[in-house]
């Protein structure tokens, strides 16, 4: 049995197992993959001690601190359930069973998806979900960004480099980002907003041709090679038993990072913490791993 | 053994499969499907699809990062 196990490696998880490895706990991290949602950011010029850093390379920074501390890492594993039972938290992944006296959910969010005809068929031919992946395939191509929020905007910021015309498509009255970056991908010439729309369905034959939306009461097909779906998150908290969760299906936490159950700490994106930032994600994750720390100290007395 | 890869400079996945290969003293041949047209194509043709990073080894297409598929394939397990 463990001490500590710890599920998701993105900022939150990372923070977290560099914090408990300097305390020297005994813990796993259990994760799909390292870096998280933060590796897939295409620009990110908010995280302090960085003027400017991709996505990318502020997750590879992340795994080279991680590496420093010679830790238990099973990458490539995916949690299937996690239940706390008397004081004792029973993880079941796609490989194998652990116990641990304590566990941190740092498993972040995922792109939500459209739910459209067509979504499922056309997912890697010419419908994706990350721009930074796959963005530079469609140079002088015409595409279509679905969402009008910050990672639509980001990812519209990257493909104004790459490709030739971009709408962005979105269910609002207008765009709703970061004033900055709103200013910066508006005001270009490829691009062309259109609000109030809804997606009906992806169209094409072998790769992407076209999508179907509906404006003003009206159904319109726009011509594009490339559809980037970017409107939003949800948490990757369905494997949880037992544990609360708010109307967004994101885990509770208090100050402390605790959840209803004994034992059980959250942290990051899958949280109801009050925003979803990279630098949020890495303080909410050493908050954890320093609470669990004074948890098993108080049980081991 | 042949081993191609078409990967794009910005993606994550692409770094892994990089480094993977590297760790695992593989020797491959890296496309960057971002500046060459005709090896984006001809990585489309192969894999039926346009995500990357797409991994050729002897002539079989592994698309994404999957690690055990790539291990099985270069003999590593």
């Amino acid at each position: 049995m463990y001490d500590l196990i710890i599920v998701g490696a993105g900022p939150a998880g990372i923070t977290a197992s560099i914090y408990a490895a300097r305390k020297k706990i005994d813990f796993l991290v259990i994760s799909e993959d390292v870096g998280g949602q933060a590796a897939l950011s295409w620009d990110v010029e908010n995280y302090t001690g960085y003027q400017f850093i991709t996505g990318p390379e502020l997750a590879d920074k992340f795994q080279e601190h991680l590496d420093h501390y010679k830790i238990a890492l099973r990458e490539s594993e995916s949690v299937k359930e996690l239940s706390p039972q008397n004081n004792i938290i029973n993880i079941k992944t796609d490989k194998g069973t652990y116990q641990a006296k304590t566990c941190i959910i740092a498993s972040g969010k995922r792109s939500r998806e459209l739910n459209v005809p067509g979504e499922k068929e056309f997912k890697n031919k010419g419908l994706t979900y990350c721009a930074t992946c796959d963005g530079p395939l469609f140079s002088g191509k015409d595409v279509v960004i679905i969402g009008g929020g910050n990672s639509a905007l980001d990812a519209a910021l990257g493909l104004l480099k790459i490709a030739n015309k971009i709408f962005i498509v979105n269910d609002s009255l207008g765009l709703h980002g970061d004033q900055v970056l709103m200013d910066k991908v508006s005001s270009h010439e490829k691009v062309t907003v259109l609000n109030s729309s809804s997606i009906l369905g992806i169209s094409g034959d072998r790769f992407v041709s076209g999508i179907k939306i509906r404006r003003n009461d009206k159904e319109e097909e726009i011509k594009v090679q490339g559809v980037f779906v970017e409107i939003g998150l949800i948490p990757n908290s369905e494997f949880t038993r037992d544990i609360a969760k708010n109307e967004k299906n994101e885990i509770i936490v208090d100050c402390e990072n605790k959840t209803n159950a004994e034992g059980v700490y959250a942290a990051g994106d899958v949280t109801n913490v009050v925003e979803k930032q990279i630098i949020i994600a890495a303080g909410e994750g050493s908050k954890a791993a320093l609470s669990v720390f004074k948890y098993l100290s108080r049980i081991k007395e | 053994m042949s081993v191609k890869l078409y990967s794009t400079p910005g993606c994550p996945y692409c770094i892994k499969t990089k480094d993977f290969l590297k760790q695992n003293n593989i020797s491959f041949e890296n496309f960057d499907v971002s500046a060459d047209q005709d090896k984006a194509q001809e990585m489309i043709n192969k894999s039926g699809q346009m995500g990357v990073p797409v991994i050729d080894i002897n002539g079989e297409i592994v698309v994404g990062f999957d690690k055990e598929k790539i291990k099985k394939l270069l003999g590593l397990t």
